[in-house]
């Protein structure tokens, strides 16, 4: 069946010109177009954190001045939140997988699909090319004043370049509604689907509401600072706290496009490396529309040291605590979930014990940060820093590395090596938590982000963060390198490597251009696990009798 | 989509119509700018602003008659600019009121 397998056109081999890579419409292929593009960006990000942390080793200002340093931690923000983590998980693992889970042939509008990868090539690379040689300084939240009347950078470009980019996330969101609501396979009931279904519904309704939001806000500072209307200049009646709350109606969201979607990952690899149906799905599912909806109220909770009025700010901050309980819903149940299953550690498996530890503790120092009195001594600390790379890095981006090596061998037809990438998930969680732990008592001590030197006392804190740092960076070659290797070497994956349950672990890896022969009916409840392989073993067999 | 028969003429019809409508209430909106309304001023043009939106996203974005569904993300987009205009007014207007400086 291996060789017969082999010999099918798969959607990699359909064709080989660059032509039909730059002008596909097959979401599978914008997805590897997605993967490299983000690919490139995170390397990027990652040169400018090394920088940092290569700067912030001694307390003087060794390697590069004020200046420098402040494009340097603003190059890294902007690439990493805007042209790697909000498309990572959606834009790769989704386009991918979306039309794969619920058994249509692609999503609805594939040209748009495509339209959306070109807007944000487009997008990032004025931003890139714009930050790189002008440089740009406020940090990437772009906070007014400074970015409208003071600062002598290139404040207008990249704002274009983001204000570009936001229009493909909101095309990739509408393209992902429309499919789930009207491509699903007969018998792909609501209550059928795998829950990474629905964290890109919930990751979509976000992106399509709170993407626009962004887009204007960036726009009004680039025309605050180049016609001077004074939108938010309080001397022409404007006012710099109404930057914050467009900014962060759209950027505290943003944490949610990136931390929905990882969960999606988590609640696919768990039940898959357990071997049991998952505990609690309807309740799992709730809790990711939960916190997309939630998530759009409580944006003040980054203004409590502005003069936002003290009634606002008691409303941002309950509301901020109410979030945290869709998420430990989610925590709770997965935890149930391996209680009594059949637990193995492959790759992803580790990679997602890693994300629940991890976000674990970034979640929990959130309520830290949403308790009034605790902000305000913690505030613009590496405390900060600490916990939003708890969320971003620790469950985002480990989430994303669970998903990869869950799926890689649904996307290329190939098996990694399973020791090097063992070895890679336990590197990245222990480099993660030396370089981003200490951080938190830096913050705690007092030590304020966004300066290059410091006192000394807070020294001993940065030599373990950028010693973490190196290990953290190594963690994240080694897969560059195996999964690159196994593209070329790695041993033939087969269907359902994993057992797992699912639509996609059915059919080819890698799939068909069309992904399904034939529509699939859908007849029975996501996560049947001790039906999996039986399942897949049939449907094979099916495909081979109508050959 | 449409629960209504599909009748061209009648479609073309709507949309003539809507756009007089448009278009007077374009008029509408320069002439009220040469009145002085007063405190009335903002709420006139948002009012007519509000109602040219309502007939484009009735007639020609076909909520009128459309799926339940189209009405669903409508309404949830106005929910979201709502929220987005509603908090930071809460934050606006409660500033300063027991007079301790800048809360």
């Amino acid at each position: 069946m291996q060789t017969s397998e082999a010999k099918k056109v798969n959607y990699l081999s359909a064709q080989h010109t660059v032509a039909s890579w730059l002008l596909t419409i097959d979401h599978k292929r914008i997805a590897i177009l997605y993967l490299v593009s983000i690919t490139v960006m995170f390397l990027i990000g990652g040169l400018m954190a090394a920088a940092i942390r290569a700067e912030l080793l001694t307390p003087a200002g060794d390697l590069m001045g004020s200046d420098t340093y402040n494009k340097a931690f603003t190059l890294h923000g902007i690439v990493m939140v805007f042209f790697f983590l909000i498309p990572s998980i959606p834009a790769t693992l989704g386009n991918f997988l979306v039309p794969l889970m619920i058994g249509a042939k692609d999503l609805a509008f594939p040209r748009i699909n495509l339209l959306s990868w070109y807007i944000y090539m487009v997008g990032a690379t004025i931003g890139i090319v714009a930050t790189v040689t002008g440089g740009l300084d406020t940090g990437w939240t772009l906070y007014t004043p400074y970015s409208t009347a003071y600062a002598t950078t290139n404040v207008v470009m990249p704002a274009i370049g983001l204000f570009i980019t936001g229009f493909s996330s909101i095309l990739t969101g509408l393209n992902f509604i429309v499919t789930i609501h009207k491509m699903r396979a007969p018998g792909m009931t609501w209550f059928r689907l795998p829950l990474f279904i629905w964290a890109q519904y919930a990751t979509s309704i976000v992106m399509i509401l709170a993407t626009p939001v962004i887009a204007i806000t960036v726009l009004m500072v680039a025309i605050d600072r180049g016609l001077g209307l004074g939108i938010f200049d309080p001397k022409a009646g404007g006012d710099p706290v109404l930057f914050q709350h467009l900014f962060w109606f759209y950027s505290h969201p943003a944490v949610y496009i990136m931390i929905l979607p990882a969960m999606g990952v988590i609640s696919e690899v768990i039940p898959c490396f357990s071997k049991k149906r998952i505990f609690g799905y309807n309740f799992i599912a709730a809790s990711s529309l939960s916190i997309a909806i939630i998530g759009f109220f409580v944006w003040g909770h980054h203004l409590f040291t502005t003069p936002q009025s003290m009634y606002a700010a008691m409303a941002f901050s309950i509301i901020t605590f109410a979030v945290a309980v869709p998420s430990a819903v989610k925590t709770f149940n997965w935890t149930a979930t391996m209680y009594r299953g059949s637990v193995s550690f492959e790759a992803p498996m580790i990679y997602a014990f890693g994300f629940m530890g991890l976000f674990l503790v970034g979640g929990l120092t959130g309520l830290f940060l949403g308790a009034l009195g605790l902000d305000l001594h913690v505030h613009d600390t590496y405390f900060v820093v600490a916990h939003f790379h708890y969320i971003m890095v620790g469950g985002a981006i480990m989430a994303y590395m669970a998903g990869l090596h869950f799926w890689w061998p649904k996307m290329t037809g190939r098996m990694y090596p399973e020791g090097p990438a063992k070895a890679a998930a336990l590197l990245i969680f222990v480099g993660f938590n030396l370089t981003f732990f200490p951080q938190f008592l830096a913050g705690y001590a007092g030590m304020p982000r966004r300066y290059h030197y410091y006192p000394p006392e807070f020294q001993i804190f940065n030599v373990l963060s950028t010693a973490g740092s190196s290990i953290l960076a190594l963690g994240y070659l080694l897969p560059l390198g195996y999964l690159l290797w196994s593209l070329r070497y790695g041993r033939a994956a087969g269907r359902n490597p994993w057992g797992a349950t699912g639509l996609e672990w059915m059919i080819d890896s890698p799939p068909s251009p069309h992904n399904f022969d034939e529509t699939p009916v859908v007849t029975w409840e996501p996560y049947d696990y001790p039906d999996a392989h039986r399942r897949t073993a049939e449907h094979a067999a099916s495909e081979a009798a109508r050959v | 989509m449409s629960k209504h028969r599909y009748d061209p003429q009648a479609t073309v019809r709507a949309y003539i119509m809507v756009f007089a409508c448009l278009m007077i209430f374009t008029a509408l909106t320069v002439a009220a700018a040469f009145v002085d309304l007063g405190a009335m001023n903002n709420a006139v043009a948002m009012a007519i602003a509000a109602t040219k939106a309502v007939l484009v996203a009735m007639i020609f974005m076909h909520l009128r008659g459309g799926s339940p569904l189209n009405v669903l993300w409508i309404s949830s987009g106005i929910f979201g600019f709502v929220i987005m205009i509603a908090f930071p007014l809460l934050d606006l207007l409660s500033r300063n009121i027991l007079g301790i400086p800048g809360k």
